[in-house]
């Protein structure tokens, strides 16, 4: 008891307090055991410098606190520096999936790359043998972007509408029963809603039917759920009153959903929008199987194969062609441009979500 | 006929409708608003039962009693706003003028309209300024109105609402950025823009300060000129000093319906009540 108490009466008065040189000086301590333990271990890859520094310096960092500022302190210091140090962790792999893209991606994004497709003229073959830059993904692009658009085109509305059903109208029954269909769908592993949509063309077009709008019903089947699951969220999230409100003036509940529930939630919806867009536009296997590779530009979505990014990045790295590297530098530069194009999403959601967004809240 | 076929027609944005209706009424008593027999459920619970009570127009009517009691159920029920709760049911009949508003060729949503609400808690819409908030119930129905012709709701809205000094030079501003009393006041603004002839207010002051809370007291006594008023309240000062009229309502016990014990003139119901539990209630010497 006596001891809890002289801990708190120290850390409430501040009389002991590590310095800032003191603070310094541990974390000091622990980069200089963070790359001297790996490196007398033989193995001083940076990767294991920062595990082993973030770690000392937890471990420092609440010795030397508990020697100097006592317990309540020292648990103080302990779970911060545990935060951050998770938090660190959590980022790394971020920053290095970006780094690693960018620098391996660089070197093939070139005009080339953005305007050409993959039908190589005996000259770029000959060109390409010589090291030379050749062929493009400009057809995967298009492709993406069918390809996704068309899957947004069907998910969204069908996603919103459902959204809106289990929020203002679904009661009993058969909103649990769509709820539960909602999460199984989640489940889905995405090359059976590949399989499943080519199943389906092939049945009315025919065997080897791969189409872009195969394709983009693959993924929309994929991201409905995302669709449903945040917008479902977001329009919980409407405070009851000022639906109350709008009833209350004597607006009748479809024209209180359209203009009242449905812009005050706009913002967290675009967002979740985009998230859902950004989960399904890097998808591959369902679009291998619906949408097959296609080498030229194929801007008809109900007609002939069409190739979207994650799918040229792959067949860039099984079939690189001749030399191996021209395929692999299209593929790191097919794969900088999906993470450019889902960031430039993102940005999008963000800057339309804050002019969107209802003004003034406190 | 003609009545109900009024009150199931457009927005009654104008003055007309509202004052050409007494005229058609030839039973002064129909004047007002009359419940009889009325139930209210919440599914299979009866929360309010048996209530027989006359509103009289353009005049000030408090709801008092301890809470729990149904105050706040009965008022729902007075603009059919009881019913947007699931489950939720009426038994018995609220007439408006002579109508039924339960009548079964009456749409709630037109009764909304001519009987509005203010709320406990000040509830703008966010995504509005206060312009738009104040004409928020006509531009909701799509009424497609004049840029003067709103201006001028809007400048006689907020007027109405002792409003107008303080944001008239902000128009274009968030309704939430304001103050609560002044929220509230908009909130009353926005009510009265679409011109109901009932305003009934869930203890609209419960969440200000006296200043405001005094505001809004005054503000009732210049709208009861226009409007007839129904007021739940707490604060039997505040009871006492705007209502003309006060309806006691009760409850025996929990699980037990609320019932209107009296209603009576305000200075009977404070002075000498017919009731002992309303002299109890009023007194202080209450449970
Ligand atoms: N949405 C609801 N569903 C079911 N029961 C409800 C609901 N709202 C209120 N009730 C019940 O109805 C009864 C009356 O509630 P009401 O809110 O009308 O009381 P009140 O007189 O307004 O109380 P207060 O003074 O605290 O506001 C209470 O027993 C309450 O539990
Ligand atoms: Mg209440």
């Amino acid at each position: 008891m006596t001891t809890v108490l002289d801990d708190r009466s120290a850390s409430v008065v501040g009389a002991r307090r590590m310095s800032r040189n003191v603070q310094g000086s541990i974390a000091g301590a622990a980069l200089l055991l963070g790359i001297s333990i790996p490196n007398l271990l033989g193995d001083g890859k940076w990767g294991w410098v920062l595990v082993v520094t973030a770690l000392s310096y937890v471990a420092l960092i609440y010795v030397g606190s508990r020697a100097l500022e006592g317990r309540r302190q020292a648990t103080d210091r302990l779970m911060r520096a545990t935060v951050t140090v998770a938090f660190a962790l959590v980022m790394l792999p971020l920053l290095s999936v970006t780094w690693t893209v960018i620098r391996e991606g660089v070197g093939r994004f070139d005009g080339k790359f953005l305007r050409g497709t993959m039908r190589l003229s005996p000259e770029e073959l000959l060109a390409q043998r010589d090291g030379l830059a050749a062929g493009g993904a400009f057809h995967a692009m298009v492709g993406t972007l069918i390809i996704t658009g068309l899957a947004a085109a069907i998910a969204v509305p069908l996603g919103l509408l459902t959204a809106v059903y289990l929020v203002e109208y679904g009661r009993g029954r058969l909103a649990r029963a769509i709820t539960t269909m909602v999460d199984v769908m989640t489940g889905i592993p995405s090359i059976v809603a590949g399989l499943c949509a080519y199943a389906l063309f092939v049945i009315v077009f025919g065997p080897g039917s791969r189409t872009g709008l195969a394709g983009g019903l693959a993924l929309s089947v994929l991201m409905t759920p995302v669709v449903v699951r945040s917008a479902e969220e977001m329009f919980r999230l409407v405070p009851n009153e000022l639906r109350e409100a709008s009833y209350a003036l004597g607006v009748p509940k479809w024209r209180t959903i359209l203009r009242v529930v449905i812009p005050t939630a706009i913002a967290g919806v675009l967002t979740g929008t985009t998230l859902a867009v950004a989960r399904v536009i890097g998808e591959t296997a369902p679009l291998l199987i619906a949408a097959g590779l296609a080498q030229e530009t194929n801007v008809n979505p109900f007609d002939g194969r069409m190739t979207s990014l994650p799918v040229f990045t792959y067949y860039q790295y099984v079939q690189p062609g001749i030399p191996t590297e021209a395929g692999v530098a299209r593929a790191w530069a097919a794969a900088l441009m999906l993470v450019l194009i889902v960031a430039t999403l993102f940005v999008l959601a963000r800057v339309l979500a804050n002019v969107l967004k209802p003004k003034g809240l406190r | 006929m003609m009545l109900s076929g009024q009150i199931t027609r457009g927005i009654p944005v104008t003055n007309d409708s509202r004052l050409s209706e007494p005229s058609q009424v030839d039973d002064h008593a129909e004047r007002g608003v009359v419940v009889a027999g009325l139930n209210i459920f919440y599914g299979d619970f009866l929360a309010v039962a048996d209530v027989d009570m006359h509103i009289q127009s353009k005049s000030i009517t408090a709801l008092i009693g301890p809470s729990g009691c149904g105050k706040s159920t009965f008022l729902r029920s007075l603009n059919r706003m009881h019913e947007v709760i699931d489950g939720a049911r009426v038994e018995g009949s609220v007439r408006l003028d002579g109508v039924d508003l339960y009548g079964s060729e009456v749409d709630p949503v037109a009764v909304r309209r001519r009987v509005g609400m203010v709320f406990q808690r000040p509830n703008p819409f966010p995504t509005m300024s206060i312009y738009d908030n104040v004409v928020a119930g006509i531009r909701l129905n799509s009424g497609k109105l004049r840029r003067a012709e709103t201006n001028e709701i809007v400048e006689r809205s907020l007027r109405g609402a002792n409003l107008w000094e303080e944001v008239k030079d902000r128009l274009d501003q968030p309704g939430s950025g304001l103050s609560g009393g002044q929220q509230q006041r908009l909130c009353i603004a926005r009510a009265t823009a679409v011109e109901p002839d009932v305003l009934l207010m869930d203890e609209p002051c419960s969440a200000l300060d006296p200043i405001s809370t005094l505001a809004i007291e005054q503000l009732m006594l210049e709208l009861k000129q226009n409007f007839t008023i129904v007021i739940v309240t707490h604060n039997m000062q505040q009871a006492a000093r705007v209502s003309d009229r006060t309806g006691f309502f009760n409850i025996a016990g929990t699980g037990k319906p609320g019932r209107l014990i009296e209603i009576d003139e305000t200075k009977r119901i404070f002075s000498n009540p017919a009731q002992q539990a309303t002299q109890d209630y009023v007194t202080g010497r209450f449970g």
